[in-house]
C-alpha cells in the first residue's frame, strides 16, 4: 500500500520536480542538468518580453479577481436570502460554471464576444470612431466570469455558517441593515472574500486555455511560455514555470490560511 | 422563593398584546394573544418547545411581524417599527456576541448606533459602568472566545442593559449553563432587575426557573395563553388541566359534582367515594376534572384513625423513592389508577413498613384538591 502511494505521488510530482531542478541548470539544455546555476532566473527576469507578459498577466489577474470578488460576494449575499426552486436553480448554475472545461468557456466566450462585437461595432464606430476588439477587456471578462463562481461558492459557505442571531443582535441593538452589513456581516465574511480573491487571482494568472481563445493581441505569461516552447525549450522556460508555480502555491496557501483563520474566529 | 425588595411593579402598562396572532404558513404559532406587561415586573413565558413563547418574544423584539392584531410598547403601535427602532433589547439564547469585537466593543455596540452620535467618552464611561455591573471590569479588552460560558452570558446581559431598554427580553438565557452556574446567574439576574427597575420578559421551559424568579408567569400551550398569574396563583389555582400538569406535579382525576356549597364542591369519584374540593363559581358542568398536589395528600396505615370529613382511598404502594427531604410514593388504586403522594421525611419517620406492596390509605383532606376549569 505504501509502495503504491509512493508511486502515485512520484507520478504526480516528479515532472514538476524535474522542471524545478532543470531550471537550475548551468547549460543550455532544458533536459539535461549541466552544473548548478541560477543564471536562467536572471535571464528570465531580464527578458523584456517575459516581463511584459508577466505585467499583463498580473493586471488581468488583479482586475478580474477584484471584479469576481465584488460581484461574487454580492451574488452570494443575494443567494443566502433566497429560498426554494429559484435558489436551487442558481446553485446548479454556479456549480456547473465551476465544472465546465476551460476550453468550452474559451470557445463560448470567443464566439459570444465576436458576435456581440459584430453587432455593436458598426454603431459604435459611426458614433465615436472606436471599435471593440479582443484583448485586455475580453480577458478580464472571461476570467472574471469563471472565477466569480468560485467566490460565490466560498462566500456562500461562510454566509451559511454565519449565526443568524448575530444579524438579529445587531438589529436589536439599533443597527439597520446597511450598518449591520458594514459592522457585522462584512468583517465576518472578509476572510472568505479575501480567500476567494486570491483563488481567483491564481486561477487567472495560471490560465492558458481560456486566455488563448480570448487574448486577442495581448500576451499573458502562460501564452508567452506556450509560444516560446514552439521555438525550443530552454532552462529559461523551466525557470519561469518554477517561479509561476511557487507564486501560485504561495497564494493558495495564504488563501487556505485566511479560510482557516475565519473558521477559528467563529469558534 | 426570593423576597421582593425595592422596586415593586406597579399597575402601569409598559407593553400590551392585543389579539396578536402569528402564522407561519399553515402553522398557528401564536393565537390571539392578549395581555399586558406591567412596568418594572419580571414576567416569564413558560411552556414546552413549540408552544409559541419564543414567537411572542420575537414579535415583541420586532424580529417577527404579527399576522393579525397589535403590539403596543408605551402606548405606541409597533406594527411597522423595525427591531432597530424599538426601545427593547434582547439577550439571545446562544448570546450572539460579535466574535470580531472585544468585550467592551460588544457592550458599546448599541451606544455606537445612536444618532445623533454619542460622545466617545460618554460611551466609554457607560461601557465601564456596565462592565462593573456584571462584575467584568478587568475583562473589557478580552476577546469573546477567551471568555467562559458564564462570562459570555454576563457580557450579553451588559450589552443589552447598557442601552437602558424599556423592556429587557431574555430568550432562554440560562439554557446553556450547568446547574450550579445557572442558579448563580438566576440570583444575579434578579438582583440586577430589582436594582435597575427594568421590565424583564423571560422565555423559559424550566418551570423551577420561572417559579423562583418571576413576578408573574404566562403559561403557554399550542400558541395560546393557558393562564397568566403569580407563581402562587398558578400553583394553587391552576385554571385547567394543562396548567396543573405543567406547573409542579398533580394527580388529576375525573368525577361528577354531587353538590356545591360556597367555594367548595362535593365530587363523586369512580368507586363510590366522595371528596370535597375547592371549586370556582359559575361552572355549571357535571362531569369535571379535579387536581390534587402530591404533597396535599397524606398516607396512613389501614388501622390508623382518620379525622372526620377526610376521604380515604385504599391503594397499594408500587414504588417508593427517597428524595432527601421528602419521600415520594407511587401507589395504585383499584378504582382511580396511579396516585402520587409526597410525604415529608419527618412524617415518614413516624410510619413503618410502607414498602412496595404494602396496602395503605391515601388521606384526602377537604379543600386539598381543586376543581379544574374546562380547557379551551
Amino acid at each position: 500500500m505504501r509502495l503504491y502511494a509512493t508511486a502515485v505521488y512520484l507520478f504526480l510530482y516528479l515532472p514538476i520536480g524535474i522542471i524545478a531542478l532543470f531550471s537550475l541548470s548551468a547549460g543550455r539544455s532544458a533536459t539535461q542538468l549541466q552544473g548548478i546555476s541560477i543564471k536562467w532566473y536572471g535571464r528570465a527576469l531580464n527578458n523584456p518580453f517575459v516581463m511584459e507578459a508577466l505585467w499583463t498577466s498580473v493586471k488581468v489577474a488583479f482586475v478580474s479577481a477584484v471584479l469576481a470578488s465584488v460581484v461574487g460576494t454580492m451574488a452570494a449575499l443575494a443567494l443566502t436570502g433566497m429560498k426554494g426552486r429559484l435558489r436551487a436553480g442558481f446553485d446548479l448554475m454556479v456549480h456547473v460554471a465551476v465544472m465546465i472545461p476551460g476550453i468550452v468557456i474559451g470557445i463560448a466566450t470567443l464566439i459570444a464576444l465576436v458576435s456581440v462585437f459584430d453587432i455593436v461595432n458598426p454603431w459604435l464606430e459611426a458614433a465615436s470612431g472606436y471599435r471593440l476588439s479582443m484583448g485586455f477587456g475580453s480577458l478580464v471578462a472571461a476570467h472574471g466570469l469563471f472565477t466569480m463562481s468560485l467566490v460565490v461558492l466560498i462566500v456562500r459557505g461562510r454566509m451559511e455558517a454565519l449565526d443568524r442571531a448575530l444579524i438579529e443582535a445587531s438589529n436589536d441593538l439599533g443597527a439597520g441593515s446597511l450598518a449591520t452589513f458594514r459592522q457585522v456581516t462584512l468583517p465576518l465574511i472578509a476572510p472568505a472574500i479575501l480567500a476567494g480573491f486570491l483563488l481567483s487571482f491564481t486561477f487567472s494568472f495560471d490560465d492558458f486555455i481560456i486566455a488563448f481563445f480570448v487574448a486577442g493581441s495581448e500576451t499573458t505569461l502562460p501564452i508567452y511560455v506556450f509560444s516560446s516552447i514552439r521555438r525550443g525549450v530552454t532552462p529559461e522556460i523551466n525557470a519561469i514555470g518554477t517561479m509561476v508555480m511557487v507564486a501560485s502555491l504561495g497564494l493558495l496557501i495564504v488563501a487556505q490560511l485566511m479560510l482557516r483563520r475565519g473558521d477559528a474566529r467563529r469558534q | 422563593m426570593t423576597g421582593h425588595i425595592g422596586n415593586r411593579p406597579g399597575d402601569e402598562t409598559v407593553a400590551e398584546f392585543v389579539e396578536t396572532t402569528k402564522r407561519f404558513g399553515p402553522v398557528l404559532a401564536a393565537d390571539r394573544l392578549s395581555f399586558r406587561i406591567r412596568r418594572g415586573e419580571f414576567l416569564s413565558f413558560l411552556g414546552p418547545s413549540g408552544c409559541g413563547k419564543t414567537t411572542a418574544l420575537r414579535m415583541l423584539a420586532g424580529f417577527e411581524a404579527p399576522t393579525e392584531g397589535q403590539i403596543l410598547i408605551d402606548g405606541q403601535e409597533m406594527g411597522a417599527t423595525p427591531a432597530y427602532r424599538r426601545p427593547v433589547n434582547m439577550v439571545f439564547q446562544q448570546y450572539a456576541l460579535f466574535p470580531h469585537m472585544t468585550v467592551a466593543q460588544n457592550i458599546g455596540y448599541g451606544l455606537r448606533q445612536r444618532r445623533p452620535r454619542m460622545a466617545k467618552a460618554e460611551i466609554a464611561a457607560k461601557v465601564e459602568n456596565a462592565l462593573a455591573m456584571v462584575r467584568l471590569t478587568e475583562f473589557g479588552n478580552r476577546r469573546i472566545w477567551e471568555m467562559s460560558g458564564g462570562q459570555q452570558q454576563r457580557v450579553a446581559l451588559a450589552r443589552a442593559i447598557v442601552n437602558e431598554p424599556k423592556i429587557l427580553l431574555l430568550d432562554e438565557p440560562m439554557a446553556a449553563l450547568d446547574a450550579k452556574l445557572r442558579a448563580e446567574m438566576q440570583r444575579e439576574l434578579l438582583d440586577l432587575q430589582r436594582s435597575l427597575g427594568i421590565t424583564f420578559v423571560l422565555v423559559t421551559h424550566d418551570q423551577e426557573e420561572a417559579l423562583s424568579m418571576s413576578d408573574r408567569i404566562c403559561i403557554m400551550g399550542k400558541g395560546r395563553i393557558a393562564q397568566i398569574g403569580t407563581p402562587l396563583e398558578l400553583y394553587d389555582q391552576p385554571a385547567n388541566r394543562y396548567v396543573a400538569d405543567f406547573v409542579g406535579r398533580a394527580n388529576i382525576l375525573s368525577g361528577q359534582i354531587v353538590s356545591r356549597e360556597g367555594g367548595m364542591a362535593r365530587i363523586a369519584l369512580p368507586g363510590g367515594r366522595d371528596v370535597v374540593v375547592r371549586a370556582p363559581a359559575g361552572d355549571t358542568r357535571k362531569d369535571v376534572e379535579i387536581a390534587v398536589r402530591p404533597e396535599a395528600l397524606g398516607l396512613a396505615s389501614a388501622s390508623d384513625q382518620i379525622p372526620d370529613g377526610h376521604t380515604v382511598l385504599p391503594a397499594e404502594v408500587t414504588r417508593r423513592t427517597f428524595l432527601g427531604d421528602h419521600i415520594e410514593y407511587l401507589l395504585r388504586s383499584a378504582d382511580l389508577g396511579p396516585l402520587q403522594v409526597l410525604v415529608p421525611r419527618q412524617a415518614e419517620r413516624a410510619m413503618r413498613g410502607h414498602d412496595v406492596g404494602a396496602r395503605l390509605h391515601v388521606i384526602w383532606a377537604p379543600g386539598a384538591g381543586l376543581m379544574l376549569g374546562a380547557e379551551d
